[in-house]
């Protein structure tokens, strides 16, 4: 995706992730510009199903030929749903990084997370 | 994602707006905002191995060392034979320290008989200056810092002697081989060398021309290519990378570079390189699996530990290739070995230089 987009219905974070809610469960990914600001991502290190991942902390690695940046969840809970899809073209990740390219899907431990991430309208204000 | 800060005050060469133009992403090198790359890494990578691209290095430096004894000078600082360099000839050497441990890594070229003009690294130009003009001291000879006398061009690729040709006012050196030409109407010192592994040329040329030259390439099809595609090509290629693969805690012999170390011309550090006793050795390697090698990585070798200083994806090969200094015993082509990166154990085989030959790609 060649022009900056950041899609109304999400939840971001400062670490340029983003959450899309599903009910109890999310769906998480990189933003556009964290994916322009990478370059191209030549690989993703996907983490594995049942995995406990932690709002704030890292739980994946993305690649560019040059650097190495780790992926922040926005929220809490467990990956119930890994992209396989990644593994063999993580190029999704720069080329539809809120379709195709996203990064794990979470059954959410403490929905009241939610509140504490920006909306679209914050999000562009901290860029 | 976590990204890290731009630093102040940085230095700018004299193509800064053409990069702009060219959507270059500048970041911070050696002191200087210099372009990492512009489309992608990947794109420039290949555009140098089957067509032409040009990188803006003129944050490298370049002493220029005349008089009487400036062979005489060179010959004591410099690891090679410098006595061998013709007249408008190249030559490659290291600068060392008395213990062998590495300065540099250096381009010469012997511009004249009593002249020679040499290309430092960016971030060594105020040390190798300094020592070159303390160990100037007891020669007839002129040691000038000619760093702002030079904005440099790397023009490299199967395509870019033709390119070159059509905005050159003259016949283009053969490699290893310098000619005082025109370009695009700017004075031009032309060197038959390159970093990339790929037939081109490095110039030499007035800042205030470099522009017009840039432009004149670009209208000859030339792709502009920044620092990040410059690394993968030359890791590609085996090239060391100095502060990576080399530094002064490295001697030569250890890095693969005894080639270029003449001991008999009793350079400075010559008597500690004959006595050392290696113990490891510079070799490359690629990932049999996922993963991609960074350096500093710790590597598992069958008769010890080693360590990573290059590593990245191979565009030409579509895997993680780097270069390691392993054991004596296990720096052998086809040695299995596990690189740890960032807690993941991925499995790799030392492989012979370079890591990538042309014959491999159909492109």
């Amino acid at each position: 995706m060649a022009e900056a987009s950041y899609p109304d219905d999400l939840k971001y974070h400062a670490e340029h992730d983003w959450a899309r809610l599903e009910g109890d469960e999310a769906t998480f990914g990189i933003t556009w510009y964290a994916q322009d600001a990478l370059g191209e991502v030549v690989f993703f290190d996907p983490p594995e199903t049942g995995a406990h991942v932690a709002k704030d902390q890292a739980y994946a690695e993305v690649e560019s030929v040059k650097a190495v940046s780790d992926v922040f969840a926005p929220l809490s809970g467990e990956i119930v749903d890994v992209n396989q899809a990644l593994a063999d073209s993580p190029e999704k990740i720069n080329e539809d990084p809120y379709g195709e390219g996203w990064m794990v899907k979470v059954k959410l431990s403490d929905p009241s997370e939610v509140d504490s991430l920006m909306d679209v309208g914050a999000y562009r204000e901290l860029l | 994602m976590r990204l890290s800060p731009a630093a102040d005050t940085l230095r700018r060469t004299p193509l800064f707006d053409r990069h702009e133009q060219a959507g270059a992403k500048l970041v911070p090198f050696a002191g200087w905002e210099m372009p990492v790359q512009y489309g992608g890494i990947r794109a420039e990578h290949l555009s140098v191995r089957t067509g032409a691209g040009m990188f803006d290095v003129s944050h490298m430096g370049e002493i220029e060392t005349s008089g009487p004894q400036a062979e005489r000078f060179l010959q004591r600082i410099l690891s090679n034979d410098v006595t061998k360099v013709a007249e408008r000839g190249a030559q490659y050497s290291v600068l060392c320290r008395e213990d062998g441990g590495v300065l540099d890594d250096l381009f010469t070229y012997r511009l004249a008989g009593g002249r020679f003009l040499t290309v430092t690294n960016a971030a060594n130009h105020e040390k190798d200056l300094a020592w070159f003009r303390g160990h100037g001291a007891g020669f007839e000879v002129e040691v000038r810092d000619v760093h702002t006398d030079w904005a440099m061009l790397a023009v490299q690729g199967p395509k870019a002697r033709a390119a070159l040709e059509r905005v050159a006012d003259g016949e283009l050196p053969k490699r290893m081989r310098t000619a005082e030409l025109r370009l695009a109407g700017t004075r031009a010192l032309v060197c038959g060398t390159g970093y990339t592994g790929e037939d081109g040329c490095e110039l030499m040329l007035a800042p205030e021309g470099a522009p017009a030259v840039w432009d004149a390439l670009i209208e000859q099809g030339v792709e502009p290519a920044g620092l990040g595609a410059r690394d993968t090509l030359r890791l590609e290629v085996c090239f060391h990378l100095y502060g990576n693969d080399l530094s002064e805690e490295r001697n030569p012999i250890e890095a693969g570079l005894g080639w270029c170390c003449k001991l008999d011309t009793g350079f400075v550090g010559a008597d500690a390189l004959r006595e050392l006793e290696p113990r490891e050795r510079l070799v490359p390697f690629a990932f049999t699996g996922p993963g991609i090698p960074r350096q500093g990585n710790a590597v598992k070798a069958p008769h010890g530990e080693g360590i990573v200083t290059s590593g990245s994806l191979s565009p030409c090969l579509g895997i993680g290739v780097g270069m390691a200094y392993l054991p004596l015993d296990d720096a052998e082509p086809g040695i299995r070995v596990e690189v740890d990166v960032r807690g993941k154990t991925r499995p790799a085989e030392v492989r012979a230089r370079p890591l990538f030959k042309r014959e491999e790609t159909s492109g």
